[in-house]
């Protein structure tokens, strides 16, 4: 025991000795909890709207005057044809473009029918859909009204049927992506810092020589491994706290479930990552290698965590490789527990899963730690 | 010039000897292009839905079996209001659909019916696209039997996208992908494998060799720009040949700009290496400093245009962001150098700028 805690102190030291380290630790991965919140929203606002205009009365402008009035688009040009329109586009300039054709007021009192034509630069599929949603509800609109000043009561007879659809958005009832994203980004930076910092820290001995001298000291393996998981398992729970007093105070994000429960399931997650640190650590030379391999499951567990883009519509194959992804379990249970204020039942599968993950993991870090060369 | 060669084949033999950091060099970009390309998208398919029917009539079964034909939704039944929050809670259900009492009665005499759709919107995105697809189905429905009724005065709209008919995915991802990739690891390896003889010491014993010091980091970058054009076409061909990705405009010009971009994160490398000491400083700052600003601030998944002003700002000074608006715009609009070359000169601007900070800052002296 007196041993370990002679490893953990020189940890410690050699942490708090390199300054040029610790707000590397400590300050970035809180720094960019508050300012990567703010990057990560899906919503689709400031569109870049132009149109062309080749009917002129004043009935395309009010149809004009519509999308001005919009929150979501901003009206940045006014094209005399088409082709320049799409050469803006083309420049990256305008995403929408408007064209109203000729006749469009003319059309619609005579023949009672008239067509827009709306290009949207759909490079971005998922913004492209939602811009043609807005479009789409912004004609509606004038449309009713156009109906209503036009329409005779014979023409009303026949009206179609409805379905009234209301919408309501439980937990989360205006829709802020902060509340859904800053208890991800916090997972992020928690697994990225431990996971790092343990990945490089047994091969940063090996590269400089100094892991021989501990091997040939009466330090036994279990004390070395715990000695040296311990102050990064501390860490990833001091950068927790701060991360999550930062959510509430800064980004009043709710805290509805038990904290207990929250810092029970971390700790052991953490030793999850860890694992997976020192398991990379006992398998490379360098620390570049080290690195490597550590950036590269990182890469992978952020990008099918589920955070930035849902699970669900995964390919069944991706959705498997899910499954032994420890991040994908902390964000569902940090939504779970903060969001919704689930209890220890329903997070007990989760718990279980990464349980088992940190018995096996640090097992067979363990077993493949080798004293001798 | 002899000399400087022997040392560009010292680093090549560097990093050919260490078969293992070689393998992950060039499998772990042909890997995560396929993972990424394959298995992120925004679209939802198979997402659990509940259903609570108060109406349980012949309207309502018709539309749930519409709903449940449908590729979206997996759906299940519930009973009453009380077991809505038990299945948000156990986070599987995303969404519940709640018809009203007498809906088909309500919708034969009134002409129009309610239905709730209560989303759990701890995932704002997935909530907004349930929402869309649900209401698109009831319109499909209502289109169907309002056939031979005619809306009189209806103004159409006829939408055209642009560049990607189909609205794929893949189209917005493969580029960011491959930011990503060529970002860090064209940083990170240079700034490691400097801060790496730093470390070791054989710094200095470079440093009293007859080999200048600019000619040291000069040396040290030449194998990784080759590697990294080498993984550069790797991915290109990938987004051709397994994601069909177009390449509208000229492979010249693409191929001219991914190497502006590798040289911008190698001349970064290069800067984070003088400022630290040691490898695991050199580590966290390319690492930690730039995974997740390069990932959220490149406009790849998120679009930049509808972050707050200031990050909006921000995300200038993130080389990758210009990268992301190249490559689309070659790949997929077809547009020549005309069109992108305020973007070429900031990333040219920023790789002048890294290297020279770096040589500012780069000390040839022992300590």
């Amino acid at each position: 025991m007196k041993t370990i805690g002679f490893i953990i102190q020189k940890e410690f030291k050699q942490i708090f000795r390199n300054k040029g380290m610790l707000p590397l630790i400590f300050i970035m991965p809180l720094i960019q909890l508050l300012i990567l919140s703010n990057a990560a929203t899906f919503e689709v606002k400031n569109i870049k709207f132009s149109y062309v205009d080749n009917d002129k009365t004043s009935f395309s402008r009010e149809l004009i005057e519509k999308f001005e009035a919009s929150e979501y688009f901003n009206v940045v040009a006014n094209f005399p044809s088409e082709k320049q329109a799409i050469f803006a586009m083309q420049k990256g300039d305008v995403d929408v473009v408007l064209e109203i054709p000729t006749y469009f007021e003319r059309d619609i009192l005579k023949d009672k029918k008239t067509t827009l034509s709306v290009s949207i630069n759909a490079i971005d599929g998922a913004a492209a859909g939602v811009e043609n949603v807005y479009i789409n509800q912004i004609v509606m609109g004038f449309n009713k009204n156009a109906i209503a000043e036009l329409a005779q009561p014979a023409d009303l007879k026949n009206m179609p049927t409805s379905v009234i659809a209301i919408s309501s958005f439980w937990f989360n009832e205006t829709l802020n992506y902060k509340t859904f994203m800053v208890p991800g980004i916090l997972v992020l930076l928690v697994t990225m810092v431990t996971l790092f910092l343990s990945g490089m820290n047994i091969v940063r001995e090996k590269e400089i020589g100094t892991l021989e001298q501990i091997n040939v000291t009466p330090i036994k393996k279990y004390q070395f491994i715990i000695g040296k998981l311990l102050p990064f398992w501390l860490l990833g729970l001091v950068l927790l706290t701060v991360g999550l007093i930062i959510a509430k105070l800064l980004f009043d994000i709710p805290i509805l479930g038990s904290l207990v429960l929250l810092y029970f399931y971390t700790s052991i997650y953490i030793f999850d990552v860890l694992g997976i640190g020192l398991f990379i650590s006992n398998f490379t030379e360098t620390q570049q290698q080290a690195m490597f391999i550590a950036w590269f499951f990182m890469v992978i567990f952020i990008l099918l965590s589920g955070l930035f883009t849902p699970i669900e519509s995964m390919p069944p194959w991706a959705q498997t490789i899910t499954d032994f992804n420890p991040i994908k379990y902390f964000v569902e249970v940090m939504r779970m527990v903060m969001l919704k204020g689930a209890g220890l039942m329903d997070v007990l599968p989760q718990l279980l899963k990464i349980f088992a993950y940190a018995i096996f993991i640090n097992g067979l870090a363990v077993w493949s730690y080798k004293k001798t060369n | 010039m002899k000399r400087f060669i022997g040392f560009i084949k010292k680093e090549f033999y560097h990093i050919f000897r260490d078969r293992r950091s070689l393998f992950i060099l060039f499998g772990m970009p042909i890997v995560q292009i396929l993972l990424f390309g394959f298995a992120i998208t925004n679209e939802i398919n198979n997402v659990d839905i509940a259903i609570l029917d108060h109406s349980k009539d012949a309207t309502t079964k018709e539309i749930i079996n519409k709903i449940a034909a449908s590729n979206y939704f997996s759906v299940q039944l519930i009973k009453n209001e009380a077991a809505i929050e038990k299945a948000f809670q156990k986070g599987k259900v995303k969404a519940v659909i709640n018809f009203e009492k007498d809906f088909s009665e309500k919708l034969t005499k009134e002409n129009k019916a309610t239905v709730q759709i209560i989303t759990d919107a701890t995932e704002p995105n997935t909530a907004n696209t349930i929402v869309g697809y649900t209401n698109a189905i009831f319109q499909n429905y209502l289109h169907e039997i309002n056939k031979g009724k005619i809306v009189p005065y209806a103004i159409g709209v006829e939408s055209h996208m642009v560049y990607n008919q189909e609205l794929k995915g893949v189209f917005m991802f493969v580029p960011g992908v491959m930011t990503i990739i060529l970002m860090l690891v064209s940083a990170m390896m240079t700034s490691i494998s400097i801060t790496r003889e730093k470390e070791l010491g054989t710094m200095e014993i470079l440093l009293v060799s007859p080999i200048k010091p600019f000619q040291v980091i000069i040396g040290k970058v030449v194998p990784y720009i080759f590697l990294s054009m080498i993984n550069a076409t790797i991915i290109i061909l990938l987004s051709i040949f397994v994601f069909k990705m177009p390449v509208q405009g000229s492979f010249f010009l693409l191929g001219f700009e991914s190497v502006l971009f590798i040289l911008s994160a190698l001349a970064l490398g290069i800067l984070i290496s003088t400022i630290s000491t040691t490898q695991q400083t050199a580590m966290m700052v390319s690492m930690m400093g730039l995974m997740l600003p390069t990932i959220l601030l490149s406009g790849f998944i998120f679009p930049i245009s509808s972050m707050p002003l200031p990050l909006q700002i921000i995300s200038n000074i993130v080389p990758a962001k210009w990268f992301v608006i190249i490559i689309k715009g070659v790949m997929l609009k077809g547009v020549g150098i005309s069109f992108i070359w305020k973007e070429t000169l900031i990333l040219l601007g920023m790789t002048l700028f890294f290297i020279g900070v770096s040589i500012k800052k780069y000390k040839i002296r022992l300590e």
